[in-house]
């Protein structure tokens, strides 16, 4: 995965004692200490042979799970899906034009 | 330099010599004449500074918020209900540990409505976070515009700093005030300087929440903070003294305490009239003393024990009145914090001075005449006293 | 350059955050602040974005942002700028962005937004309306629609919902003279980031109401959001229209645009009965949503095209 070094990501907890973060409501920006996967009953699974990269969910992803997956030149080639934080709207499914998206039940271990 | 000032105007100067980055003016009776004394140095040249016309005390302290979370040293100014429509955003700037210094220009609250002079717009809101001190004089207004700065961002206090100024008493009465040279407020007062701030390279969220795991903590290092401000308002005092020349005693300004057999606690103008009191019964040898509290956030709990604890008597004289509550604010303080320590006197409390009425030198010589009696163990302690009320049904005192 | 799905960063803003799935806030969020860049600052009041994006230690903004008070959005945002200002330190293509809802904006926040235009402080005001106060439970804002359940306008028998038309928000910020606003919708993304990217590049106060619908809310599933979001606009119950005030359009009063001006709409009764909101609705309240639309449509036409 390419280096994003604005973007939220996961962290080991609060390793910081009161005395240093309750000071002031000042907080590195970013800081993620839980994921979202547990909120999904479905998961989208994208057909890479399908897909035509239009990056219509790519765009529509209200919670930005969707990534570019780029080779070391930087061209995209590809999409995947942060699955720790996508909550399984289906958005993404709906606005592909293909259709090349499935959404799968969790509960039957849909390949991924 | 000697200057003619009112109070709000020599407050003006002192907020000039504490070069304040932005500043959020809302007009409001009797504040007004402090955003038009900064809005004439901006104009002029004297104050550099980003002047903001807010449409309201609400965004008034709200912006002040916003700069404050850039770093900028930032100042506003209201009072009563201007104060009030504020309240909300009090809460955030405390808990949001932003060193805002504002001036509140104390004033009675509606209804029935009134322009004038008593404490019950920053009394109310004693618990709202903010540090606040109560200025006697034009003089200490002006030079509290400047400490209050260094107190409030002092990495130890990081908190808003609210310099009460009763309304007209001060705001709008004349005296000489000696004004600080533009160098030696530069020395006492640096640049502010603050992690608690946006940063480009390591961007910040501020002003997030907290649920009830965390939360508890915040409120906890807050309270924490503020008590500690104690100990920096004497260093930042000391600071002022050596390079302004002026000495302030502190969270309290006992006056013949130390042996008296009553004390007349108070705290704004009014205290004067009761030094000049307790002078003339000295001078009829009587042991009387005036206890002037200058800053109620923190209490100075400790102060308050040390120098009434050889009272027999303790008055508090104040602009404030808590309805059907146990005597006023600054009374339940006094109480409160001189029985903690294990201090406990026959008390009066006396409200007076509200809507702006003026508390007489008689008004104040009865108010000692009562302390007289209750040291003398005559009377009942405890009573609530309203100056200049005739209650004939003989209600609840 | 015209930002696209190509070009747009990969740097997400606005991540890991609490909304329900398919919010359409979420999106307005994420999108504009990648239209944005790192070095926006952002200032979001009590509501849906501040509460799902700020629970310590889970901070879902990559870039610096803070809360506000609920009336405070456009205050905070100026007091923001003018600490920048003052201090000349922040990097030059730094945004001081807001992000409120409809109640936070046409409610609550009306008078500090006002304050700001007034004034017209160099930021960027973005109304996401989801036509409720979602955050505390879906109740009835100035900006909810006529026939629109919720907690506050219950359907019942004696009536159907929400009895006022939607405030004309975007009317009422213009007629400061505003440089620059513009109404939107997540449904057309391209035209909302066009938007964004245009106001961006506009100095003086900006204001852009997208609308942003919340499946919870307005009572449909989720993947369902981005067809809502476009068929509100295809139904004319939403409109595309910029305004540029007077110094960006050289025009005394400035100018309107209708960006989508159809010549037929697409019947509103399907796009009605797809929501739980709009479900105890009788033909008569359907008539008087359809006769509400004309009218506003007449009066854009008549001005705007």
């Amino acid at each position: 995965m390419m280096n994003r070094t604005f973007t939220p990501h996961l962290r080991d907890g609060l390793a910081a004692r009161p005395e240093q973060f309750a000071r002031s409501t000042c907080f590195e920006g970013g800081y993620l200490t839980s994921v979202n996967a547990g909120w999904r009953s479905l998961r989208p699974v994208i057909d890479p042979v399908q897909c035509t990269l239009c990056l219509n969910c790519y765009m529509y992803c209200p919670d930005g799970t969707i990534f570019k997956v780029r080779d070391d030149d930087g061209v995209a080639g590809g999409l995947a899906i942060d699955y720790d934080f996508c909550k399984g709207c289906g958005v993404c499914a709906k606005v592909c034009p293909v259709p090349c998206i499935a959404m799968v039940d969790e509960q039957e271990g849909g390949a991924a | 330099m000697r200057k003619f000032l009112s109070g709000n105007e020599a407050f003006a100067e002192g907020v000039r010599l504490a070069r304040p980055q932005v500043i959020s003016a809302y007009p409001i009776t009797p504040q007004t004449t402090v955003v038009e004394a900064l809005a004439s140095m901006v104009e002029e040249g004297s104050l550099t500074c980003e002047y903001l016309h807010v449409e309201s005390e609400h965004t008034a302290l709200a912006a002040a918020m916003g700069a404050a979370a850039t770093g900028a040293r930032t100042f506003t100014a209201t009072s009563s209900q201007g104060l009030l429509y504020m309240a909300e955003c009090l809460t955030y700037a405390s808990g949001g540990r932003f060193p805002i210094v504002m001036m509140n220009a104390n004033r009675a609250l509606a209804l029935p409505w009134n322009i004038y002079g008593d404490q019950r717009d920053s009394l109310s809101l004693l618990d709202h976070g903010w540090i606040q001190v109560y200025a006697e004089n034009n003089q200490e207004a002006l030079d509290l515009a400047l400490m209050a700065y260094a107190v409030a961002e002092d990495e130890r206090v990081s908190l808003p700093v609210m310099v009460n100024v009763d309304g007209f008493a001060l705001t709008h009465t004349y005296e000489s005030v000696e004004v600080p040279a533009a160098e030696d407020a530069d020395a006492f007062l640096p640049p502010y300087r603050t992690a608690n701030r946006f940063n480009f390279e390591h961007p910040v969220s501020i002003g997030y929440s907290a649920g009830p795991e965390f939360n508890g903590h915040y409120q906890y290092w807050h309270h924490r903070d503020m008590l500690t401000a104690e100990a920096v308002v004497e260093e930042v005092e000391a600071r002022f003294a050596a390079t302004c020349g002026r000495r302030y005693p502190g969270l309290v300004d006992a006056y013949r305490c130390e042996d008296a057999d009553f004390v007349l606690v108070t705290l704004g103008s009014v205290a004067g009239i009761a030094r000049d009191v307790a002078d003339e019964l000295r001078a009829a040898g009587k042991r009387a003393g005036v206890l002037r509290i200058r800053y109620l956030r923190p209490v100075p709990g400790r102060q308050l024990a040390e120098a009434l604890a050889g009272a027999a008597a303790v008055g508090v004289l104040e602009k404030d009145i808590s309805f059907g509550g146990d005597g006023g604010a600054v009374f339940s303080t006094v109480l409160a914090a001189c029985a903690r320590r294990g201090v406990a006197r026959s008390a009066l409390n006396f409200i007076g001075g509200l809507g702006g009425a003026d508390i007489s030198r008689d008004q104040v010589r009865a108010c000692f005449a009562d302390l007289e009696r209750l040291a003398a163990g005559q009377g009942e302690a405890g009573q609530v006293v309203f100056l200049g009320i005739d209650d004939e049904e003989g209600g609840p005192r | 350059m015209t930002v696209n799905a190509r070009n747009i960063t990969d740097e997400e803003f606005f991540y890991g955050h609490k909304a329900c799935p398919g919010c359409g806030g979420a999106l307005v969020v994420r999108q504009v602040l990648k239209v944005l860049g790192p070095h926006a600052v952002s200032a979001l009041p009590a509501g849906c974005m501040s509460a799902v994006g700020f629970n310590f230690p889970q901070l879902a903004f990559g870039n610096n942002a803070t809360i506000t008070p609920f009336a405070a959005t456009a205050a905070v945002l100026s007091g923001i700028r003018a600490g920048l200002a003052a201090q000349g330190t922040a990097p030059e293509d730094c945004t001081v962005v807001g992000f409120a809802g409809d109640g936070g904006t046409a409610d609550i926040g009306l008078q500090a937004l006002s304050g700001a235009i007034d004034r017209n402080d160099d930021v960027l005001y973005i109304c996401y309306d989801n036509e409720a106060y979602m955050n505390t439970g879906i109740q009835k804002s100035g900006l909810t629609p006529f026939g629109a359940s919720t907690t506050t306008t219950p359907a019942g028998q004696s009536e159907h919902g929400c009895l006022t038309q939607k405030k004309s928000l975007f009317d009422i910020v213009a007629a400061h003279g505003i440089p620059y606003a513009a109404t939107a919708s997540v449904g057309y993304l391209s035209d909302f980031l066009k938007k964004v990217e245009r106001a961006r590049d506009v100095r003086g106060t900006r204001f852009i109401h997208v609308m942003a619908p919340c499946p919870v809310g307005w009572g449909f599933p989720s993947e369902d959001m981005v067809d809502v979001a476009k068929e509100i606009v295809d139904t004319g119950l939403w409109y595309l229209a910029e305004y540029e005030g007077p110094a960006l359009s050289g025009m005394p009063g400035g100018t309107f645009r209708l960006n989508r001006n159809p010549k037929a709409f697409k019947p509103i009764e399907p796009y009605l009965r797809r929501q739980g909101r709009f479900r105890a609705d009788d033909g008569a309240d359907l008539a008087a949503i359809e006769a509400a639309r004309d009218e506003r449509w007449a009066y854009m036409r008549e001005r705007w095209a």
